[in-house]
């Protein structure tokens, strides 16, 4: 079966260059608004999506993260609305890979099966669940792949060559390597030693390597994507949401810009980076 | 649903995946997998090796001052009119509470690890106290983290803390109580995995913890079981104890929970009542994913954990350890909840008859021996767990009461 990340990251093979994933929570600031950044993301140079569905305890999120959680929530949503969400996306881009990213609890409320159908309905290509290792792959993961859908793993510089193996087991779609052992949105990590873990891992599996944690800005990015498959960035535009707020709290004219304008410089930078480092 | 059903022992759990029934497991991120993994093995080692539990044992005499004794509550009895009280007085441990026999066996793990960096959350702080003096014997580093919230409403244990060295972080996200100190515990140790030893307080979170916290704390009961022998030549007709993640009852309970006669009771924290703000997660929550287990949780119907609310900072967890979860739904332990009003007359009622001011989480267990032992026979013997004193809570109380200190 190929998935919609499958037919993207051969694409980007094709083209030579990196991709570009960008990280942005579900009902931020307000869901209407949350929507028509979601929907400027492509033109604005992302080439996979991961929506965040919003959680109170995201205990491997840094402040930014959890802040816009706590926004999405306080202004109503949930995860059957993150999930028409993306079924409103899928409307007019069809083509565009999105993962959902974020905790277990929700979904466990919500019902895994009734879950796994229903985000398969609405467009969703890949689930990223933070608080399921692969000691927990019954849970979600294994009814997730027969499915149809995408589970990605994350990789850690805890993650020895013993453990890859079982971390890259039931891994589809792309890994993510995460590039520091911290939380969201703090360190940046040291760029070269990131370069060998993904080339640690590509000794391990066929899959696309995805690096994320502490890209900031077109630098960062262009440094990442000389080594890896596919960059990614979440806080640093959900800052650019938070810093477009009005002193109430809420959003103003500038937000999605404010969002799409840094998605398109740090495109710029990933997209520059092959031809740079020639 | 069908009721699940009975095991040949309920005492055999964790399985080798970390569940007991449904609870359990091991939710956490991959960056922390490798540590916990590591810390199994180091657990299974330590427990295998007679060294440690010599070790442990000498501490446990000399330094916390075990065993502690079991009392019979002759004027409480009286009072009540029912069953023979007896009260196990985990309170005249060293630090005030029942939380430093577990904070010993995961610090002398954490040196057999080579750690020397301590981190723990807590609640009322009698945790981080525990924790704190612990690190202090050892020359370790030690970082609390502490909800801002109860950090003001705990003061006393916070400068406490700070006597014995500790470096106190007021956590300020969420509702600043003990389930951010807990996500803000984790957080240090998703970034600090390689030096940190992570020292829990309760019987919850990832495996290995909740069986490890409670293998520490069921020092409570098997002492029990011989003073019992002692005193009484028979084994108790009754346990009881209050439930905040629930480490101190279950120590009383383990060592018991074969034995079919003994009808054991957990009190949880009904708050201002369980239709209105309270920390019963059996009563009023059901099973979810939070801080690595599967368990009972207060959350709405989103999958979004609510807070918890008690007038007794250790109990307002809106999680319950995982054992307890699964010994409530094979029915081999009966949850009550006590509301902080009763927690408080029960707080008075013992300072007046016994002369022993309780911890306000012990208040809760209290405030149902109120209620069940008038309904027993002289003849059956109850054990309350009287899990902390209740210095920390004068200020508190005081205040509620009205009185100017
Ligand atoms: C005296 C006392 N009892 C009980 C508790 C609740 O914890 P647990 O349910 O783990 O025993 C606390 C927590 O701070 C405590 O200080």
């Amino acid at each position: 079966m190929t998935t919609r990340l499958d037919t993207r990251f051969a694409d980007l093979a094709r083209a030579g260059r990196a991709g570009l994933v960008t990280y942005v929570m579900a009902g931020d600031p307000d869901r209407e608004t949350a929507r028509a950044i979601l929907q400027a993301l492509p033109g604005a140079g992302a080439d996979v999506i991961e929506f965040g569905m919003p959680f109170t305890d995201p205990m491997a999120d840094g402040p930014s993260i959890q802040a816009a959680g706590l926004r999405a929530l306080g202004a109503g949503q949930t995860l059957r609305k993150t999930l028409e969400d993306i079924a409103w996306f899928r409307a007019s881009d069809p083509t565009t890979p999105i993962v959902l990213m974020g905790y277990y609890n929700p979904i466990y409320i919500y019902g895994v099966e009734k879950f796994l159908v229903d985000a398969k309905a609405a467009g969703v290509d890949g689930l990223i669940v933070v608080d399921l290792p692969p000691e927990e792959d019954e849970e979600l993961c294994l009814p997730a792949l027969k499915a149809g859908l995408n589970f990605i793993r994350l990789a850690t510089p805890t993650t020895d060559d013993k453990r890859l193996p079982k971390v890259l087991q039931n891994t589809s779609g792309f890994v993510y390597y995460v590039s520091i052992t911290g939380i969201t949105g703090m360190a940046t990590p040291d760029f070269g030693q990131t370069a060998s873990a993904v080339a640690r891992i590509k000794k391990h599996t066929s899959l696309p390597v995805a690096v994320g944690f502490g890209v900031k800005n077109a630098d960062h990015a262009s440094a990442v994507a000389r080594g890896a498959d596919a960059v990614v960035v979440g806080s640093a535009l959900v800052d650019q949401v938070k810093g477009s707020l009005d002193a109430s709290g809420k959003a103003t004219a500038g937000t999605v810009s404010a969002v799409t304008d840094l998605v398109s410089s740090i495109s710029a930078g990933v997209r520059g980076a092959r031809k740079a480092a020639e | 649903m069908n009721a699940p059903a009975k095991p040949n022992s309920f005492r055999s759990g964790p399985d080798e995946r970390g569940r007991f029934g449904i609870y359990g497991g091991r939710f956490v991120a991959e960056t922390l997998m490798p540590l916990i993994l590591d810390l199994e093995k180091a657990y299974a080692d330590a427990k295998a090796d007679p060294a440690y539990a010599a070790e442990m044992a000498g501490y446990l005499t000399h330094y916390v001052g075990r065993p502690s004794p079991l009392y019979f509550a002759e004027r409480l009895t009286e009072h009540l009119g029912g069953a023979k009280i007896y009260l196990k007085r985990e309170e005249l441990n060293h630090t005030g509470s029942h939380k430093v026999n577990n904070v010993l066996g995961q610090i002398l793990l954490a040196r057999r690890m080579g750690k020397k960096r301590i981190i723990a959350e807590t609640g009322a702080g009698q945790h981080g106290v525990a924790t704190a003096t612990l690190c202090a014997r050892f020359g370790l580093e030690c970082i609390v983290y502490m909800g801002a919230v109860d950090v003001a409403r705990q003061a006393s244990n916070v400068f406490r803390m700070k006597m014995l060295g500790a470096t106190v972080v007021p956590v300020q996200s969420g509702a600043k109580t003990l389930k951010d100190a807990m996500n803000e515990a984790l957080r240090d140790w998703v970034t600090n995995v390689g030096s940190t030893f992570y020292c829990i307080g309760t019987v919850a979170g990832p495996h290995p913890y909740p069986g490890m916290v409670r293998d520490f704390q069921s020092i409570i009961g098997r002492e029990t079981r011989e003073q019992m022998q002692e005193a009484e030549g028979r084994l108790p007709d009754s346990l009881i104890a209050c439930v905040g993640g629930g480490s101190n009852a279950i120590g009383l309970f383990h060592p018991f929970l074969d034995d079919p006669s003994v009808e054991i009771y957990g009190v949880e924290a009904a708050g201002h009542g369980l239709t209105h703000l309270h920390a019963a997660s059996i009563a009023g929550g059901r099973a979810g994913v939070l801080h690595g287990n599967r368990t009972y949780l207060l959350m709405d119907d989103d999958g979004q954990i609510q807070e918890g609310h008690s007038i007794s900072a250790g109990l307002d967890y809106p999680g319950i350890g995982p054992e307890h979860s699964w010994l409530s739904d094979v029915g081999r332990v009966t949850y009550l909840s006590a509301t902080d009003d009763e927690a408080l007359e029960a707080f008075q009622l013992l300072s007046k008859v016994e002369g022993i001011i309780p911890a306000l989480e012990c208040a809760h267990a209290l405030a149902k021996v109120k209620d069940l032992a008038p309904t027993k026979p002289k003849d059956h013997i109850m054990v309350m767990n009287l899990s902390g004193r209740g210095d920390k809570d004068v200020p508190q109380v005081a205040e509620i009461l009205g009185t100017k200190l």
